[in-house]
């Protein structure tokens, strides 16, 4: 228990750790605040301006009509009939129905459609800080011989490792958790203020409920992902860095090669792929280049879908072998 | 009584990939006692810092045994940390935390209390900068700190590399006067140092390391008089009268190197019979003495580094111990102490 609280109170001490999460929030109130500037409310005002609005987009397009019309019908009484073979009758103004209103009203905040899928930027935004975090607090430890220290008193070593992880964790779900709570309230007073949160019933909240929980899972991966990667690495979040560039070159040019070599389903082999499915539940790819036939006979893209039942078995195995590897590499390997 | 530290036939090989393999430890034995100063002195690269890691539990041996306290470590090793208070080489610390954090997080972590923190900042000569980030100190400020850090527990067994390492001169005094003060109070110290004026003044024993073996062990009057060869040196009223002297106690059995004013003698069972044979033909000695080695020349005589003229020692340079047989770890050669 000691060991607990004393880690918990070292990430607190972090600056680095601290600015991180600062960082993180930033972004995030960032986010909010443009969405509170772009939305607006919807009210009668908004309808008659959009209708006066399609309105005068449609007149517009009458006069148009009408302008081009009596431009065939001078050219075909001229004896020109090259350009409108068939008659000037075929230039038609679009029914008034074609312009409805509605597209010309000002984008606003609906809480019940729009709110779930910020909850993946949150959880993108959050996972990003808890892995540097990870990083940084067991990576720094172990290169300026702070973990030496800490293990010439408390010499068991897993014990060691294992309470930082658990200090790390329950510091980020804390964190997690607040934020989530900020973040719905914020929404809730976007969708108050700029647009509506009606239609919310249990079950849309309970909805919203697992995905912010999945979202916490993935944090938490993240975090440990992270300090289980630095701790094998004995370094700071630098060379961890490092480690991100190049999975993310890694996996641009797997891309490009797949892409190249025509391999079908390309985001199969991404890890983003995998990380969107577990936050949306499922992704649908499609393949352009290849035909499944449809009830009409017509071209349909052939579709493939990414659960977020096999993103977790993808994720446990990687957490598994990275904390595990971090595990087994502290019990066995020397600190020189 | 037990000795506090005992180690037998420890052995450490080093594997890297690129590298090989290198033998650090080759079978090292030591024993300290209770309530002594134990100095630990070996060339650059014999295995210091390697023993004192290995026996902290920060690296695996290949074999032997180690005991602390009596008990069987690295398996009791969490039972007696506590006891246990040690810096290894150049100790380094978080950069961005104060000495007063880095401690404070320390003895929060091993249950002591807060107190003790204030009491060893003072100890060590830091109060007044405690609170700045550690990034900020000088070496001998961090070795400070590194000190304040083994001393925090109040150890039974203190164990430091080269805690003498970056201390400005006041500051090694400070040291010296330290390691008495808490060996006058029951602790036991264990320091490893190059030193050799220092350990000399302070250490009521020593274990001497070259590549990975033992050398020389024991109380050190006994380990510098083995090693001074029992020489005398002879001096006479009369510097015209050497030559003669040194034919008299020659034809007497001894060895004699003559030196500018006086003689060097070797060989000879009692000193009084120096002067026995040189009174019955008039001679008169002015001094008679042994001729003590320091702790640095038997140093470099037993570990083989003193320096040659016109040579670059390379590290590792150094001798090399035929292999303990059985548990007795005494050498022909240089006439180690088991
Ligand atoms: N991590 C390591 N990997 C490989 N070899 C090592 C490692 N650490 C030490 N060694 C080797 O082990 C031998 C003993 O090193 P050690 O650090 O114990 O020497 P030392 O007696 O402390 O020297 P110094 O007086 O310079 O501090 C040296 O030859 C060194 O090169
Ligand atoms: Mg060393």
């Amino acid at each position: 228990m000691n060991l607990y609280t004393t880690e918990l109170r070292r990430l607190y001490k972090r600056r680095f750790i601290r600015y991180t999460a600062l960082g993180g929030l930033l972004v995030l109130v960032a986010v909010v605040v443009s969405m509170f500037l772009i939305n607006q409310k919807i009210g009668p005002e908004q309808w008659a301006a959009a209708e006066r609005q399609a309105e005068q987009e449609w007149r517009l397009q009458v006069e148009e009509t009408q302008r081009l019309r009596t431009q065939c019908e001078q050219a075909r009484a001229a004896g020109n009939t090259a350009d409108h073979p068939a008659g000037c009758a075929e230039i038609e103004a679009p029914p008034r129905e074609a312009f409805k209103a509605e597209w010309y009203l000002p984008s606003t905040f609906d809480f019940r459609r729009e709110f779930e899928p910020t909850l993946t930027t949150l959880t993108a935004v959050l996972a990003l800080v808890a892995f540097l975090c990870g990083a940084s607090f067991v990576g720094a430890e172990w290169s300026s011989g702070g973990m030496t220290n800490l293990l010439l008193w408390r010499p068991r070593r897993l014990e060691v490792l294992f309470t930082k992880l658990a200090a790390l964790l329950s510091a980020l779900a804390g964190l997690t958790v607040l934020t989530a709570a900020a973040w719905t309230a914020a929404f809730w007073a976007v969708g108050t203020l700029r647009g509506t949160t009606e239609k919310m019933t249990p079950g849309v909240w309970q909805s919203l409920g697992l995905t912010g929980l999945r979202g916490l899972v993935l944090v938490l991966a993240a975090g440990a992902v992270g300090f289980g990667l630095a701790s094998l690495g004995r370094h700071t979040a630098l060379a961890l860095g490092g480690v991100l560039g190049v999975m993310v070159v890694a996996q641009f040019g797997l891309g490009l090669v797949l892409e190249l070599a025509g391999a079908r389903f390309v985001g199969k082999w991404m890890l983003h792929t995998y990380l969107l499915a577990w936050m949306q539940k499922k992704v649908t790819l499609y393949d352009w280049n290849a035909c499944a036939v449809s009830y009409g006979g017509a071209c349909e893209p052939a579709t493939f879908d990414i659960t977020w039942q096999a993103s977790s078995v993808l994720l446990a195995a990687g957490l598994a072998l990275v904390v595990g590897g971090a595990a087994w590499a502290m019990r066995r390997r020397d600190i020189t | 009584m037990a000795p506090v530290l005992e180690i037998e036939g420890l052995r450490k090989t080093y594997r890297s990939r690129r590298r090989g393999e290198r033998r650090a430890l080759d079978g090292f034995d030591m024993v300290v006692e209770a309530g002594q100063v134990h100095g630990f002195l070996g060339p650059n690269g014999s295995g210091k810092t390697t023993t004192l890691r290995t026996l902290l539990g920060l690296i695996r041996p290949n074999g032997g045994r180690m005991a602390i306290l009596g008990r069987e470590v690295p398996a009791a090793l969490p039972a007696v940390a506590n006891q246990v208070g040690a810096i290894v080489e150049s100790p380094q610390f978080f950069p961005h935390f104060s000495a007063h954090d880095t401690l404070s997080l320390l003895a929060r972590a091993g249950g002591v209390p807060q107190r003790r923190v204030t009491e060893v900042l003072e100890l060590v000569g830091l109060r007044d900068r405690a609170r700045e980030r550690v990034k900020t100190y000088s070496l001998g400020m961090k070795q400070r700190l590194a000190v304040a850090s083994a001393l925090l527990k109040n150890p039974k067994l203190l164990i430091l590399d080269e805690p003498a390492n970056g201390l400005d001169p006041g500051g090694i005094r400070e040291m010296r006067t330290l390691v008495r003060d808490l060996a006058a109070g029951g602790m036991t110290v264990l320091f490893s140092s190059h030193i050799l004026g220092e350990v000399q003044q302070i250490c009521d024993s020593v274990t001497i390391i070259s590549l990975g073996r033992r050398v020389a062990a024991g109380p050190v009057a006994e380990v510098l008089a083995q090693h001074s060869g029992g020489g005398l040196r002879v001096r006479l009223e009369a510097v015209t009268d050497l030559p003669v002297a040194a034919d008299l106690l020659t034809r007497a059995g001894a060895r004699v190197t003559p030196a500018d004013d006086h003689l060097v003698v070797h060989g000879i069972d009692k000193p009084a019979t120096v002067t026995r044979t040189l009174a019955g033909s008039g001679l008169y000695v002015s001094e008679l003495a042994p001729i003590t080695a320091d702790l640095e020349s038997v140093f470099l005589e037993l570990t083989g580094t003193a320096p040659v003229p016109g040579q670059h020692r390379q590290v590792d340079q150094s001798t090399v111990v035929d292999r303990p047989a059985g548990t007795t770890a005494s050498d022909p050669t240089t006439g180690g102490k088991a």
